[in-house]
């Protein structure tokens, strides 16, 4: 068995000594596992592919849904605007009056916040984040072959593609894509009376959407197996990474969730087509009224932040767990707290699932219910805090390389402070009364999900693009990259805060119908022009990666940033099996940097007696 | 058209520029050394953080000068409500906290970024974990969220209680895409309604056998006392909106199907208010700046109630004028509105007593008589309790 092309590294010698022969290579599937065109590159079962996969495919996602947005908020910073220049585009959606100014229709408008919410939110920030992370680091980290399954492993990928042409196909339904809003309230979305989107635009919204929990659930079952199951010889629970703690925990939130969101779903879908009446009652709407009585829309509501809260540690637990990763190999300093860092993501996984109504303070529920979720709510800030200030310990007395991945990570903590700050005033319910549905809100989640979000995906794709594919990614223009997505973010978030404070509403069209809200209109246009800025340097960000992908700088060496973890022991470009030979066999944890003056301690390398502190 | 065009041509000049520094560093990078790039880049980086450290900082303090008189409390912007005050004292109490860590954490996340950027013969120290401080610090954000929920939940089921005490009801229906309003009338009782009897005449589905309807007043904006509590009914027609009168502090969903209460005392009248206005510059503009001669915007200003809950395309446009009047003010106003029943219904074909004699159907000369009759016991009661 040939371990590599060279002369065997310092790593390569020890697995090769001490790892763990699984025969792996004799079987006639294991090296020949793909084996042409298609199987390599479009229904592949390897895990590095469909990371890949999932990855380019939330990038074209980002890229609509980002464009969406430019759309709105052009709306929005410049409502007097002539917009018939994107009637080439837009079609009917752009209405062209008398002197030939183009105006964008409000129910389209109402489309595309509904559309770049869900975009986002699903399809870039859980499949595009969780997705492509995963898959991609749970084998190489935990030293296995592949996935537990990777046939329902390529299913996953596929059932997400599919879900994504059903949704993209309802963009061009005639009456337009689903409009009322990402969380699909009804009566709203149950009646095309009452919104154009409400018709065919939310029944293939809800289909692309159960489509897409397929996908997660299939991804879902599999990564809690591959890591309860096949984790190498020596890698214990507390031997693994936060990246793979991360995305184990991110699964079981998923796997428990989901479903029920799906349960919302098919009662609406009753609801909408069988005359149900589970979230119907006592509705007149389009001249006549309606006979269903006796349900709850509340009821929704709870099916829907059931999943709904849930979802938002879906998207933002990979993250921690990638900066928490990159943080601690950039500052060539163990990860501070590493128990504490895996009890605390524990901690909020489970208080998740308890905090749901603190989206519906306002909604009519009983205000004594509220006491419980506003409790469990700010209880969150306490674990959220303990990760705050164990990522800036890390730092602290560290050795900091400043490439791009460690500048997101840099970004993300304070993003994450920033907006998990607000999140104390909105978990209150008192406050929440004033600021519930405002700017307040978009501005908090927007930061603290969606920036902060997009930061660690960011820090993951320029970490482990070597390992993705076996080049570097410029550093110049992640550097552009980064510290323009910085300042521009704040630039468009920050101010929406004291939008927010003055009481302004969330999901206006326009605001000139109010006194009190048509106050920002300065303020409006800053946001739009610093959006358009900010969507200008994503626009470098994904040239960065093409061109990397075939021009960047080669991959010279297996471990270029000196880390720990094994996913760097594998070859460059390592092929099905991820290793040549045998498997790892894990010594330590993966933290071990900077310990008794030397710079890293690989995981397969065995404690050996004089170390001063061995965890 | 051009837009467009200059839109994606902007996108391919970027792009190509983009690919042009990727190539121009590539080759800088491997002319210098990788060493030597990465070291010059991490000073520089470095440095960077501390920049943008100062500069955020200086950002959030000129912003919130500049915008101070949008928070919650302050200057023109503090609540018009009895328990508005309290919200916004709990919205200042929050941001203390919140500013202090804010500053604290960002200032030690920036500053040890560029204090401990990799340098020549400075190694990194092998810090693990240090139980004793992560004690403390999960202990400090416990206690501080300890105050805050108890502060919030006082003032959250002091807000939320029903109220035992004389309230003036009033009831606000959602629709697509505006608000139905209606007040009980002089026997302070709202009628029943039924949604099946919704048409073009009874836009709420007031059910007219029922007398309690037949006072009900169908005005087209809220008008209420100052210092009087008020219970707004809140419901919906169609899908749910929400009550939101931003000044006041108040805001709930409207439900189809399922009334929703919110109870507040409006403390400002409007007038008051816009005199609050007066003094701050942005109100001492013309309200509409084509007509430079009008009334400044402090004159122009009124309450509004708005709609916060997304209820399809005209969901920015439910607005209605809210006005707080004196006492005497609003029993003058409540004295001149006439009842829809009795203007509207009555002895139409939708009227189940047409034909039929009713108690509170006077003959046509007594009628106006009745009507300040009752507004005037309504008067005397009001007063009673004023002065009470």
């Amino acid at each position: 068995m040939v371990i590599s092309k060279g002369i065997p590294t310092y790593e390569e010698k020890l697995i090769e000594d001490l790892g763990y022969d699984d025969q792996f290579h004799d079987h006639h599937e294991g090296d020949k596992f793909s084996a042409n065109f298609i199987n390599t590159y479009i229904f592949s079962m390897d895990h590095k592919m469909i990371a890949k996969q999932f990855l380019i495919t939330g990038m074209f996602w980002a890229v609509i849904g980002a464009l969406m947005s430019l759309v709105f908020r052009l709306q929005l910073g410049f409502p007097e605007a002539d917009m018939a220049w994107l009637k080439p585009v837009l079609g009917k959606w752009i209405t062209v009056n008398a002197e030939g100014i183009g105006a964008l229709s409000n129910q389209f408008y109402y489309a595309l916040v509904t559309m770049h919410g869900t975009i986002i939110v699903f399809f870039v920030l859980t499949a595009g984040l969780s997705g492509t992370f995963s898959n991609l680091l749970i084998p190489l980290q935990i030293g296995a072959r592949d996935m537990a399954s990777p046939l329902l492993n390529m299913l996953s990928y596929w059932f997400f593609f599919l879900a994504g042409v059903i949704m993209f196909y309802s963009l061009f339904l005639s009456t337009g894509p689903f409009s009322g809003g990402w969380t699909a309230y009804p009566p709203l979305s149950v009646l095309p009376q009452a919104s154009e989107g409400s018709g065919a635009g939310m029944t293939f919204w809800t289909l692309s959407l159960v489509f897409f929990v397929v996908s997660v659930l299939l991804g879902g079952v599999n990564y809690i197996t591959t890591v309860l199951n096949l984790r190498t010889k020596g890698m214990t629970m507390w031997r693994m990474p936060l990246t793979i703690w991360a995305f184990f925990i991110t699964a079981i939130i998923g796997l428990l969730s989901f479903p029920v969101l799906v349960s919302g779903f098919f009662l609406l879908m009753f609801d909408r087509t069988m005359n149900t009446s589970f979230f119907l009652n006592e509705i007149f709407v389009g001249g006549e009224a309606l006979q269903q009585v006796g349900g709850s829309p509340i009821l929704y509501q709870h099916l829907f932040w059931f999943l709904g809260h849930p979802e938002v540690y879906i998207i933002i637990l990979p993250a921690m767990g990638i900066v928490s990763e990159v943080l601690s190999v950039h500052a060539k300093k163990p990860i501070f707290g590493y128990k504490a860092m895996v009890f605390s993501m524990l901690a909020i996984a489970f208080l998740s699932f308890i905090v749901w109504a603190h989206h519906m303070f306002m909604s009519g529920v009983n205000p004594f219910i509220s006491n419980f979720f506003v409790i469990f709510t700010l209880i969150i800030a306490v674990p959220s805090a303990v990760k705050v200030f164990n990522w800036i310990s890390t730092l602290y007395k560290g050795s900091i390389t400043f490439n791009s991945a460690m500048l997101f990570s840099i970004g993300f903590v304070s993003m994450f402070i920033s907006g998990g700050l607000t999140g104390i005033f909105l978990g209150n319910s008192a406050i929440d009364i004033q600021l519930h549905d405002t700017y307040f809100v978009v501005a908090h989640f927007h930061i603290v999900m969606g920036v902060a979000a997009f930061f660690g995906m960011y820090a993951g794709v320029y970490h482990w693009f070597p390992k993705m594919y076996g080049r570097f990614m410029n550093e110049t223009l992640g550097k552009i990259h980064f510290w323009g997505t910085m300042i521009g973010a704040y630039a468009v978030f920050w101010p929406m805060h004291y939008i927010g404070m003055a009481g302004v509403p969330r999901r206006y069209y326009k605001f000139d119908t109010f006194d009190s809200f048509n106050q920002f209109a300065d303020l409006n246009m800053f946001i739009t022009v610093a959006a358009i800025v900010v969507f200008f340097l994503q626009v470098v960000f994904i040239v960065n990666f093409f061109y990397s992908i075939w021009r960047g700088r080669k991959m010279t060496e297996m471990n270029p940033y000196n880390a720990s973890t094994i996913e760097w022991t594998t070859p460059i470009n390592a092929g099905h099996g991820n290793w040549p030979g045998k498997l790892p066999t894990v010594q330590r944890w993966p933290y071990d940097y900077g310990k008794d003056g030397r710079e890293f301690y690989p995981q397969v390398e065995p404690v050996n007696e004089n170390e001063s502190e061995v965890h | 058209m051009n837009s467009l065009l200059g839109f994606v041509l902007i996108s391919v000049l970027i792009m190509i520029v983009v690919v042009q520094i990727a190539r121009v560093t590539e080759l800088a990078g491997i002319r210098r050394g990788e060493k030597e790039t990465q070291k010059l880049t991490n000073k520089r980086n470095a440095n960077y953080m501390l920049w943008f450290l100062a500069g955020f900082m200086i950002f959030c303090v000129v912003s919130a000068l500049h915008y101070k008189n949008y928070f919650l409390g302050y200057g023109p912007h503090g609540a018009a409500s009895a328990h508005g005050t309290l919200i916004d004292s709990l919205f200042n109490t929050t941001l203390f906290f919140t500013g202090i860590v804010f500053v604290v954490t960002h200032v030690a996340l920036f500053y040890f970024s560029w204090k401990f950027k990799a340098q020549d013969g400075v190694k990194a120290e092998y810090i693990a974990h240090d139980t004793r401080l992560e004690i403390i610090w999960t202990a400090i954000p416990a206690v501080v969220m300890a105050i805050l929920v108890v502060f919030g939940l006082s003032a959250w089921n002091e807000i939320m209680a029903d109220t035992e005490d004389e309230w003036i009801e009033i009831e606000a229906t959602g629709y697509q895409f505006g608000w139905h309003l209606r007040y009980p009338g002089s026997d302070n009782l709202l009628g029943a309604r039924n949604y099946k009897m919704i048409d073009g005449n009874n836009p709420i589905g007031q059910d007219w056998s029922d007398m309690k309807n037949h006072d009900d007043l169908h005005p087209g904006e809220i008008v209420l006392p100052k210092g009087k509590k008020v219970r707004v009914r809140i419901t919906a027609r169609d899908v749910l909106h929400n009550f939101y009168l931003p000044h006041f502090r108040v805001k709930m969903d409207a439900v189809p199907g399922m009334p929703t209460y919110f109870v507040f005392t409006p403390e400002v009248t409007t007038e008051e208010y816009r005199e609050r206005l007066k003094d701050y510059e942005e109100y001492q503009v013309p309200a509409d700046p084509s007509e430079p001669d009008g009334p400044q915007k402090w004159e122009a200003f009124d309450y509004e109630l708005a709609c916060a809950e997304l209820c399809g395309k005209g969901h920015f446009s439910m607005k209605r004028v809210v006005k707080i009047v004196e006492m005497e003010e609003y029993e003058a106003w409540l004295a001149e509105q006439q009842s829809y029943y009795m203007t509207a219904i009555r002895n139409t074909d939708a009227d189940p007593f047409k034909g039929q004699e009713l108690a509170s159907d006077p003959a046509v000369e007594e009628a106006e008589e009745e009507l300040v009759e009752a507004a005037a016991d309504n008067t005397v009661a009001m007063n009673a309790e004023s002065a009470e």
